[in-house]
């Protein structure tokens, strides 16, 4: 075991206190520990993530092996110890992410409910996004105030509005503010305010 | 936060207003029970923190309080109030501090006045105040005057102290609920903590921010903190717990309709241009020894903005394409969206990760909103209540008109970026596994959608199109940017050179540098994303120098790697920590040394020109008193809109005179209910098992929590027969829910003066969509908890007031 990392050190302190316990009934259960944790994440990559609950913003330590076709699989999550945030512990959110991050529940491809419809029906992204891109020049173009009733040069889209962004990444939020500001919108919206 | 969560175990005292940590945020709970258990905890004094709890509802933080208090929600005005008027009685405030470090000494110009809850300058037609009424006054340079005996009678001191005269513990009795003895045993604790060995932090939720007064509620904090000497200390500061992972984050990054990245305001029509845009925006130097540091670089940070967006496009000739920069006719926020569609003026809204019908406020009224529209997209991983909201209660499907778009996104494991959480630490995650199925990152379905609007420009002729195409989306694949093109962006660089910008203090005003979000500058140098950094509590010798937590090469934290903000406040005027045990910054002789100096590294403590210790504001003090809010330039406590009692200082004024009233200023019916009708009051909250809406989706949770309740005193439920998990209908003027009863201790009666009112709690997460309601499909029609609350909101920040208004309940 040459290259027991100081997070695996931690994750089995705790059992190895237990081991010599369950030693003198015979065995050694940090073997056994050992053999097992070999078979679940031997040969995995160990990948960093935070939680994308709360705000705390625990680590976490995400292993994951390629199957047959090379596609990641996600094999457990579990608290980072080396953060100073959360020191490996995670709550019960925390704790169940790997249900989120395999859900079978998941929307899988684009859906469309035309006015009226009582069903949705699939639809391709590219007639998807073509559609709304129709939409959005169209409410711009019928909603666009260049300048005001004082005649102010304000050149904004009042008919529109964007709200989202306390569940990605703030990369995704800078392009979500620099793309809604670009088509005009003054109607931009966060969970910050509710 | 002004700190950060593991900070908290430096505290000797921690006042939890509004929030219940232990279960909304359990992982950042340790560093509370750390700071009251653990006789090793950092250089502090050796454990013994005292946690004091005020809340509407006794919860497991309450359980390991020291002292615990139920309090009437919507009342913590008063509460803190009272809690200043002890230490301004008492001659417990930090006077050092105070005198040198607050705005206590300013002098306010004449004609102040504050009678029957109205301050000066009030226009009842418009619910409005002048607030220039507030101004300071000033010299000819326009330098407050100040009487630095703290004196003079229209000192901000003095002012004060004759405001908060009136919050005595009886009045505070009266308002909050709190019997006068339990008051006095909180306020002594607290009282002791203006020493200069002593430090309290203040911690706070949406419980606080959620009511018309939210954002007085919050200032009335500072304004304690402020007094007892304990901003910009580690241990101390006032920490909002954030809810959500990204929240912070993408609130720097401005997905908010009045600010622009790095808290730059929205400009306003009526600004000529730029330069009027800054001087109007900008804060005014108001103190010879005031460095305004945020005022005076206002130009340099939105032109690096504009260069981001704009480039070669932005020109000095052409004001750097501020023109483009769109300016809203009014208040564009969350309400006024689904107040806009309500009155037809809304065509497409567009929600990501954000569910608006289970946020509400008052789900009927927004589901009535989303019919109004043309058209509805929901970029998200799941099914929500919003893009499933024609199906939802009250719907008929086949008459709604709304096209509803749902496109898939990919969730975050599935992309990398960075979070940033509640003390703002900006952490970087992988990409773990790919995405799922056909979902796609949410920004690069904007970037594709942008770029298809663009192109419709192109062929077709409209409104103005210029923003649009000069909007710089120069990524290696314009619809594909990548994470790391985007942190590259945010931080900024200089034009000529394209290297990353180092600090946000070599920004210029004259086009030569980017910055996508100044504050993030700092963030992705020539070493790299400084977020990545991974040195942690492996080996704390190694990785916390100072021992006070700071980790300084643990992911980065705004502004520049500052972990505590304000921290030239937390040594006196030479330098030195006013606690040597706990100290943030000290000046050793030649810099200052410790965490990353709110202040110029080299600034001698001895030089006369030495800046101020708040470096960001035009008085270079903190403010007990401000011309910023526009309910009043001290807090005042106002009844929530829906309240049994009327006000006990002043009935004539009894809730917020500037709050505005969205469905009478569009002349829709009233939604306010009455004490007669709604006698019982009731809030709202989160549970440890489900986090707001999403882990509706999470079989695991929701086995945990399978479905909402409301929480209810054995005295109520024995006067309506009902008895512990009977369904009951809760309803308030504005929707039903119809729910199990939990009868339980956990919440109770109130005496205000007199007075007798019931008080329960509903926790927010169900609704019609997800694992409990596909398994009770009729029955999850009626568990929006939003259903019940206002459409009214904070009168500054227009935060509904969630987490107070009146229901009645029945057995159903």
């Amino acid at each position: 075991m040459a290259t027991v990392s100081r997070g695996d050190f931690f994750r089995f302190a705790g059992l190895t206190a237990g081991a010599v316990v369950v030693s003198e009934l015979g065995f050694d259960l940090a073997q056994a520990t050992a053999i097992k944790r070999d078979l679940r994440i031997a040969g995995a990559t160990e990948s960093h993530s935070i939680c994308p609950y709360c705000a705390v913003g625990c680590s976490l330590i995400a292993y994951t092996r390629k199957d047959a076709s090379g596609k990641a699989q996600l094999l457990q999550i579990e608290g980072d110890p080396d953060s100073p945030v959360n020191e490996g512990r995670l709550c019960p959110k925390g704790a169940t992410t790997m249900q989120l991050a395999t859900s079978v529940r998941r929307v899988e491809s684009p859906m469309y409910r035309a006015p009226g419809a009582t069903e949705w029906q699939k639809m391709s992204w590219d007639d998807v996004l073509d559609k709304l891109a129709q939409r959005i020049k169209d409410t711009r173009d019928q909603t666009f105030v260049a300048t005001d009733a004082k005649g102010n040069l304000v050149n904004r889209t009042e008919g529109m509005a964007f709200a989202g962004g306390a569940a990605f990444s703030s990369e995704e939020g800078y392009v979500a503010t620099k793309v809604m500001r670009g088509l005009g919108l003054i109607y931009l919206e966060q969970q910050a305010r509710v | 936060m002004t700190n950060h969560w593991r900070d908290i175990k430096n505290a000797d005292v921690i006042l939890i207003n509004g929030a219940n940590p232990a279960e909304a945020h359990p992982v950042g709970f340790q560093w509370f029970m750390r700071a009251k258990l653990d006789p090793a905890r950092g250089p502090g004094n050796g454990g013994g923190a005292k946690i004091i709890h005020a809340d509407p509802r006794f919860s497991r933080t309450s359980a390991v309080a020291d002292q615990y208090v139920r309090i009437r929600t919507g009342t913590d005005v008063a509460y803190f109030g009272g809690l200043i008027n002890y230490v301004l009685q008492n001659n417990k405030q930090h006077a050092d501090y105070v005198a040198h470090y607050t705005n206590a000494s300013f002098i306010v110009k004449d004609g102040y006045a504050f009678k029957d809850g109205l301050f000066n300058s009030y226009d009842p037609k418009a619910r409005k105040y002048d607030l220039t009424a507030w101004n300071y006054e000033t010299d000819a340079d326009g330098f407050a005057h100040r009487d630095m005996s703290l004196k003079h009678p229209r000192c901000v001191f003095q002012l004060m102290k004759a405001h908060y005269a009136r919050y005595t513990p009886e009045m505070v009795q009266t308002i909050t609920g709190i019997p006068k003895d339990d008051f006095l045993k909180i306020a002594q604790i607290v009282g002791e903590m203006g020493r200069p060995d002593k430090v309290m932090t203040i911690v706070y939720a949406v419980g606080l921010t959620q009511h018309t007064t939210g954002g007085q509620l919050i200032r009335s904090g500072a304004i304690l903190q402020l007094l007892l000497g304990n901003m910009g200390r580690p241990g101390g500061g006032l920490n909002a717990e954030r809810g959500h992972a990204n929240i912070q984050g993408n609130t720097d990054h401005a997905i908010s309709w009045e600010i622009l990245p790095g808290y730059l305001k929205i400009p306003q029509p009526g600004q000529t241009g730029l330069d009027d845009y800054v001087k109007k925006s900008a804060a005014k130097k108001l103190d010879p020894n005031s460095w305004n540091f945020f005022g005076t670089n206002y130009k340099k940070f939105i032109v690096s903005l504009l260069k981001a967006w704009y480039g070669e496009t932005a020109t000095k000739e052409n004001d750097f394409a501020f023109g483009y920069i769109p300016k809203p006719a009014g208040n564009s926020s969350w309400m006024s969206i689904y107040d806009q569609a309500l009155q037809g003026k809304m065509q497409g809204v567009i929600l990501s990760g954000m569910t608006a019908t289970s946020i509400g406020p008052d789900s009927n009224q927004v589901l009535a909103a989303l019919s109004k529209l043309k058209w509805l997209v929901v970029m998200d991983a799941f099914p929500t209540t919003s893009s499933e909201f024609w199906r939802g209660p009250g719907m008929t499907a086949s008459s709604v008109q709304t096209e509803v778009f749902m496109l898939p996104t990919t969730h975050w494991i599935e992309k990398e970026g960075s979070f940033v959480n509640s003390g703002r630490w900006m952490q970087w995650k992988d990409q773990v596994i790919p995405p799922e199925g056909d979902s796609r990152h949410d920004h690069w379905i904007l970037a594709d959608l942008f770029a298809r609007v663009k192109a419709l420009y192109q062929k077709n002729p409209g409104k103005f199109p210029d923003p649009i195409m000069h909007l710089r989306m120069d990524y290696k694949d314009p619809i594909k940017p990548t994470f790391d093109e985007l942190a590259r962006e945010i931080n900024g660089k200089y034009v000529a050179t394209g290297k990353q910008v180092a600090t946000f203090a070599k920004l210029a005003d004259d086009g030569s540098t980017t910055a996508g979000d100044w504050i993030y500058t700092g963030s992705y140098t020539d070493k790299g994303n400084l977020s990545k950094r991974r040195n942690g509590v492996q080996d704390p010798a190694k990785n916390d120098p100072t021992g006070m937590g700071f980790y300084p090469n643990w992911a980065w934290s705004w502004p520049l790697n500052r972990r505590v903000l304000y921290n030239r406040a937390s040594a006196e005027l030479a330098g030195n920590p006013w606690d040597p045990k706990r100290p943030g910054i000290k000046w050793n002789g030649s810099k200052w040394v410790g965490d990353v100096p709110d202040y110029p590294p080299k600034m001698s403590p001895d030089d006369p020109k030495a800046w101020l210790p708040f470096i960001m504001n035009g008085e270079g003090t903190g403010r007990l008193f401000s011309n910023g809010m526009v309910d009043g330039p001290l807090p005042e406590h106002y009844e929530p809109m829906e309240s049994p009692v009327t006000n006990a200082l002043h009935a004539s004024t009894s809730t917020s005179p500037v709050a505005f009233l969205y469905d009478k200023a569009a002349g829709r019916d009233n939604r306010f209910g009455t004490p007669s009708d709604f006698p019982i009051i009731a809030t709202t909250y989160r549970l440890t098992e489900h986090e707001h809406y999403l882990t509706q989706q999470i079989p695991h949770l929701v086995q945990l929590q399978p479905e909402p309740f409301v929480e209810m005193p054995p005295g109520l439920a024995q006067e309506k027969g009902i008895k512990n998990g009977d369904i009951v209908n809760v309803r308030s003027k504005r929707g039903l829910m119809q729910i199990r009863a939990l009868v339980t201790n956990r919440v109770g009666q109130l005496d205000l003066g007199g007075t007798k009112v019931w008080q329960v709690g509903i926790p927010i997460h169900f609704g019609f969509v997800g694992v409990a309601a596909d398994m009770h499909p009729e029955r999850s029609m009626n568990w929006l908890a939003n259903a019940l609350t206002p459409f009214v909101g904070d009168a500054n920040s227009r935060t509904p007031e969630f987490k107070a208004f009146l229901v009645n309940i029945e057995k159903a």
